[in-house]
């Protein structure tokens, strides 16, 4: 084990302690227990398993504000989900905050203090409440300080607790007290030694029970010098974790990695910490000046970790991402071994399971880990010539793999950040992974399972035609006698829609829907274990029914307008007071090979890092305690990368915007005309309306209603446009590949698609400024069009505004996007290349996004009539939204 | 038999077989279509306020009816039968303005079917029939604020609802009951208060019945009123030892199967099913017939899931006389072993090994 917390360490958060935080202390002070909550929530949110609150502050009524922020936190689902801790010196404040949680929590603390009676009698309403409990290794003669004394209060705790009171060995928790060292003060010594102590014999001696602790009172003495503090907490985490303790108020944002200390410096924490030499504190004190300041800062590189052994070397450049030397090392391990795959084998797997273990114990995140992988396949690759030629001597078979996994993003769709995410995951955990690519039809995706004989075909999609294409794809598995799991993932899929219309196509197998990259191991090595595969599946079964009868439920119970109804009630503008403005021109205009330079202030970085599967706010993000120091380095990264797309060009970006003389057509759709006569139609836009039953005052919106009906005689007009920053990138990913470079090449995609989508929001602005020049005068921040506080809206064909996406057919045509822009529409109408964006400008200050969601067969009939589609066409393409099941009732008989 | 012995056979009798409790209460007392004389009666003829309706008052003014429906439920062949108490506490009797009857509401509703039982037990003495207290939800949640713009706010605390529950349960046990079950709970707080309240009158007294306890699930994710997971209300309540652990009312028994069989896995204690009739139609009323109702009860038996299941609202004697036959083929669910996990929960279960 190389990390200072072990994987069934359970870390307590305490930032909702006024004595531990005087952050939150000011809040509740102030009476503001709104932003109390957000510190909560925020703990949650960054992984805290239990959460403490204390309110012992002098000036507070403490069993009151006990009792209110625990109600408060009642009504915070995403809060109250975890257990809290009531921690508190008082009695009355304990149990007053008892009274108010229906879970189980743990109360801190009660001890012998005061002597039996009032003990046991704590314990008992402890019981009677239903609570675990904290006991502090203090008893009628004080705090226990060395390891005999506290061991020997917590057996006389653990005999009255459970003999006595009956409580639940396994309920307890001992805090055998975690006392300051390095003080000068003789006797203080021994204290870190005495706590690791008083915790193996307490694991060891009373069976079932916990130790917990809270550790940054140890380091009390080095206030101010984080770097050394933080060092004393690992080291001393390390070794009492190891004795037994496995709770304890730790605050993990700054705990640094046991391995990662400098070793100089580690030696002398050692010393104080296992009081191992008596002058052990002034050595420390001594260096501690060195190391000011440096706590929590970027430090220096450090070489020190090359003087290690070679499997070490391997297994910290595997932790920390360092290719350097990775060439080298591999082939100094190979040298040292029988056969190159005992490298492999060996350090190599050895590190990787450190990384997979630090990963799935949080420690560790998703572009860490896509860097550990990098440097693996690089020693991978070099050894792999070396593997090739023994084969050919000797005749040997590759090793197995954990199992053989096919992944493809399925016919009409691009999008593959996820999937290439999903399968260098998969790969560090030792599976094979067949990575088709992109658009890869249904039949490619089952010859290739069969032919390589795959344990799991995972597939992967974005925009929502790829989910009837999932559909397809698991009706063929079922129709080709496949038996073997199939997962589900990428942005537009869910559990429902795996539940209710991908699952039922394919009985033979199991249809499982993968939430996100990190939990694809769990899911893949579940599915392939001998014991756990059955009832792995039968509760997925279980869920699934559960999830689809919920579903047809709740279909039950929407309440839908008619289309009659829901027309009469569209947005309701007053156009005789209005005049559309006019654009600066009308037809299309190309901007051929954009300065990136310009793009890049328009990025949204927030979906970025989600990207990553680190969720949280830019820029709060980059000093999030849990997050920060990944976010910060996938970030210098990320700059580093488009220092270079836009030095040595590597893309370009072009785009098209179009204006035309346009009316709003019948009830739902826009006529647009070849010029400013209106006589002469250019096409028509078709848009959806809201159906859902509305209470007076709110709209069934339409795209169509924010332009001028025909009837007004108005001279309104309608944009459109298509942007792409993905041109030039395929050599590139090509290159990446070739260099085994995952972290690189979704990298470059994902900064791609940023790019993309700041190109659209430039172009935006561009045009409510310029072109159309609607607002001329406009100046927003980039956070303010982040917000979308714009006037006027872009909405795109394919999503909530309008979800048929055959809409950029006309969209692409009116453009002539292909030819100018060089983006082209697959036969999902995905674009290509995958990092663009289109859709359609309306500039009325009345506009606004909003989602169609689910319509009813009546619209769907007129919608198909008004694009010339037979009813089944209409039905294929709008299934995500359809409020009814097309094969549950007939169409009625004409 | 003494109460001691009672128990002991109860204990026996759920080592052996799937046990059965009655069914639906109101159902039943609407089919005698009482109007408010009939609910008032002699004593409270000249009461200031409305009380038809008020069910559990008629332990007192019609206590004949009161005895049929469990003769009929025993007769149908139930083991267990649960007192007229539901909402027989001060806290739910004050809409009522009888708060002050709450006491002896519980003492004549348990003598009622301490009388019934026992005449059955003589009857068939190889199948012994047993009085579980009936303690309700009340009509207000100590975790959930009933006013959206102060959701700190409670209507009802801790202290309150361990006095209601103090005083009901007292008369419960005066009055002959075998057990307590603790039901249709749908925030998990009152439940704790309810067993804090148990637990307090059993030290003061030295008397110990078998608690039950019973839960229910208010939406379709599989959750209670209050939030939490079949699992974590199972935490929440473990510490109380119960003699059973369950979910009653609810969707019906499709719905509840997976909360059931979350308890199932889990519980290291007997495991009690009762649910509705299915749900309710459109004019409230319950539609599930006795031959569509017990064949779902049968599975969860032959699964393995229950050792004792009963009906809940929609029920009548019959859809009881058919379980009872239908779970008698199947042997009960076996209990799993504790094992020494430290169970923790918020509004989800957490578990430190």
């Amino acid at each position: 084990m190389t990390e200072t917390a072990g994987a069934t360490f359970i870390n307590i958060g305490e930032r909702t302690n006024v004595t531990g935080s005087a952050k939150f202390r000011k809040l509740i002070e102030a009476g503001d227990y709104a932003a109390g909550l957000a510190i909560a929530r925020e703990q949650v949110e960054n992984g805290a398993q239990i959460i403490d609150v204390n309110m012992d502050e002098g000036l507070l009524d403490s069993e009151q504000a006990m009792a209110t922020f625990l109600n408060l936190i009642a009504s915070e689902p995403d809060i109250s989900r975890v257990p809290v801790m009531i921690d508190s010196s008082k009695w009355s404040v304990i149990e007053a905050g008892l009274k108010c949680v229906q879970g189980k929590g743990i109360v801190n603390s009660i001890s012998l203090k005061e002597g039996e009676e009032p003990f046991l009698e704590q314990a008992r309403k402890i019981l009677a409440y239903g609570a675990a409990v904290v006991v502090m290794a203090f008893d009628e003669t004080g705090q226990a300080e060395t390891a005999q004394r506290k061991f020997k209060i917590c057996e006389r705790a653990y005999k009255l607790l459970t003999e006595t009171v009956g409580f639940p060995p396994e309920d307890i928790i001992f805090d055998p007290n975690i006392f300051a060292v390095a003080t000068g003060i003789e006797e203080h010594n021994d204290y870190a030694l005495a706590f690791i102590e008083a915790a193996r014999q307490i694991r060891e001696k009373l069976p079932h029970t916990h130790v917990s602790g809270g550790v940054s009172n140890l380091s009390f003495a080095f206030r101010g010098n984080n770097l050394v503090r933080e060092a004393m907490h690992s080291v001393f985490l390390y070794h009492a974790i190891r004795a037994g303790m496995d709770m304890g108020i730790v605050n993990a944002g700054q705990l640094a990695i046991y391995e990662d200390i400098d070793p100089e410096l580690r030696e002398l924490v050692e010393d104080v910490v296992l009081n191992r030499r008596p002058d052990a504190t002034d050595r420390l004190l001594d260096a501690a000046s060195r190391y000011k300041g440096q706590g929590g800062q970027k430090r220096e590189e450090d070489l020190s970790w090359r003087e290690a052994s070679v499997g070490e070397r391997l297994t910290h450049a595997l932790v920390n991402g360092i290719e350097t030397f990775i060439v080298e090392d591999t082939e100094e391990a190979r040298q040292s071994v029988e056969r190159p795959l005992h490298v492999i084998e060996g350090p190599l797997m050895d590190g990787m399971n450190v990384v997979g273990d630090l990963f799935g114990s949080g420690k560790m995140f998703l572009p860490q880990v896509v860097k550990s992988a990098r440097v693996m396949k690089k020693a991978v690759a070099h050894l792999m010539p070396y593997m090739e030629q023994e084969k050919k001597d000797l005749g040997i078979e590759d090793a197995p793999a954990a199992g053989k996994i096919l992944l493809a993003t399925v016919k009409g769709d691009v999008h593959d950040i996820g999937k290439n995410i999903v399968g260098v995951v998969l790969q560090c955990n030792n599976y094979e992974v067949i990575d088709l690519g992109v658009m890869v039809p249904s039949q490619t995706i089952l010859e290739t399972a069969r032919e390589a004989g795959v344990d799991i075909i995972g597939l992967s999609g974005l925009i929502t035609p790829s989910l009837d294409e999932m559909c397809h794809v698991a009706a063929e598995m079922e129709r080709e006698g496949f038996e073997i799991p199939l997962l589900i993932g990428g942005a537009t899929t869910s559990q429902v829609h795996t539940a209710v219309k991908i699952d039922p196509n394919y009985n033979r197998g199991q249809a499982i829907y993968v939430s996100d990259a990190s939990r694809a191991v769990g899911v893949a090595s579940n599915l392939l274990s001998e014991t756990e595969c059955e009832p792995y599946v039968s509760r997925i079964r279980q869920d699934y029914a559960r999830v689809a009868e919920g579903h047809a439920r709740g279909q039950k119970a929407k309440q839908r307008a008619s289309l009659a109804d829901a027309r009469a009630n569209k947005v309701a503008i007053d156009w005789t007071s209005y005049t559309p403005p006019k654009p600066t021109f009308t037809g299309t205009r190309l901007f051929a090979d954009v300065d990136f330079n310009e793009l890049r202030a328009f990025i949204d970085w927030t979906p970025f890092f989600s990207t990553w599967e680190m969720k949280g706010q830019y820029p709060r993000i980059l000093d999030d305690d849990k997050y920060g120091e990944a976010a910060r380095s996938l970030f210098e990264d990320a700059q580093a990368m488009l220092d270079q797309i836009i030095g040595e060009k590597w893309l370009t970006a072009n785009g098209v915007v179009g204006f035309w003389p346009a009316n709003a057509y019948g009830d739902d759709d826009i006529e647009l005309y070849t010029d400013e006569n209106r006589t002469s139609r250019l096409t028509l836009l078709h848009s959806l309306r809201q159906q859902m039953a509305r209470d007076r005052g709110r709209a069934n919106t339409a795209l169509a209603d924010f332009v001028a009906p025909k009837e007004t005689g108005l001279a309104d007009y309608v944009g459109g446009f298509a942007v792409t920053t993905g041109l030039g990138e395929d050599p590139h990913l090509k290159r990446f590949e070739q260099a085994h470079d995952d972290y690189s090449k979704i990298m470059l995609k994902a900064l791609a698609d940023r790019l993309a989508e700041a190109f659209a929001e430039m172009m935006h602005q561009k045009v409510r400024r310029e072109l159309w020049a609607y607002i001329p005068e406009e100046a927003l921040t980039n956070e303010e069009l982040i917000a979308e506080k714009y006037q006027g809206i872009r909405p795109a064909p394919g999503y909530p505004a309008q979800p048929d996406h055959t809409e950029k057919r006309t969209l692409f045509d009116l453009l002539d996007a292909e030819q100018q822009a060089g983006i082209k529409l697959t036969e999902s109408y995905a674009m290509w290349p995958g990092s663009a964006v289109s859709g359609l400008y309306f500039s009325h200050p009345k506009s606004h996004y909003f989602g169609v969601g689910k319509i009813e067969r009546d619209q769907v009939t007129d919608y198909a009539r008004r694009k010339g589609w037979p009813l089944d066409e209409a039905q294929r393409w709008l299934a995500p939204i359809l409020n009814y099941d097309p094969k549950a009732l007939a169409p009625e008989a004409a | 038999m003494t109460r001691d012995e009672r128990i002991t056979a109860l204990k026996s009798e759920a080592a052996k077989r799937i046990l059965v409790m009655d069914g639906a209460f109101g159902t039943m007392i609407q089919s005698y279509k009482l109007d408010e004389a009939g609910y008032r009666g002699e004593r409270y003829k000249d009461w200031d306020q409305d009380l038809k309706g008020n069910n559990d008052l008629l332990v007192l003014t019609q206590p004949q009816i009161i005895r049929e429906i469990h003769d009929a439920y025993l007769e149908a062949g139930a083991d267990i039968i649960e007192t007229n108490t539901f909402n027989a506490t001060s806290i739910s009797q004050s809409d009522y303005g009888l708060e002050g009857i709450a006491y002896e509401l519980n003492l004549e509703a348990a003598r009622i079917a301490r009388e019934a039982a026992d005449a059955y037990s003589e009857k068939t003495p190889e199948k012994p029939r047993f009085v579980a207290g009936a303690i309700g939800p009340t009509n207000r949640t100590a975790s959930i604020s009933p006013d959206v713009n102060d959701p700190g706010f409670r209507n009802v605390t801790f202290d309150e609802l361990v006095e209601a529950y103090g005083e009901e349960v007292r008369g419960l046990i005066e009055g002959g009951c075998d057990t307590l079950l603790i039901e249709t709970i749908f925030d998990t707080l009152n439940a704790k208060a309810a067993g804090f309240a148990i637990k307090q009158i059993f030290a003061e007294d030295g008397a110990e019945l078998p608690i039950m306890i019973s839960g229910t699930i208010t939406d379709l994710s599989g959750r209670n009123l209050s939030g939490q997971t079949p699992e974590a209300f199972w935490y929440s309540v473990r510490h109380l030892k119960p003699f059973s652990i369950g979910m009653n009312c609810s969707f019906g028994a499709e719905q509840l199967r997976p909360a059931v069989a979350d308890l199932a896995e889990e519980a290291e204690a007997l495991v009690s099913a009762y649910p509705n009739a299915g749900l309710p139609n459109e004019l409230g009323e319950y539609d599930e017939t006795p031959e569509q109702y017990a064949p779902k009860l049968e599975e969860w038996a032959r699964d393995g899931l229950v050792n004792i299941v009963g009906g809940c609202c929609g029920t009548t004697p019959e859809h009881i006389r058919l379980v009872a036959q239908a779970v008698a083929k199947h042997p009960p669910r076996k209990i799993p072993k504790p094992n020494h996990e430290m169970r923790l929960s918020g509004l989800e279960p957490f578990v430190h090994t």
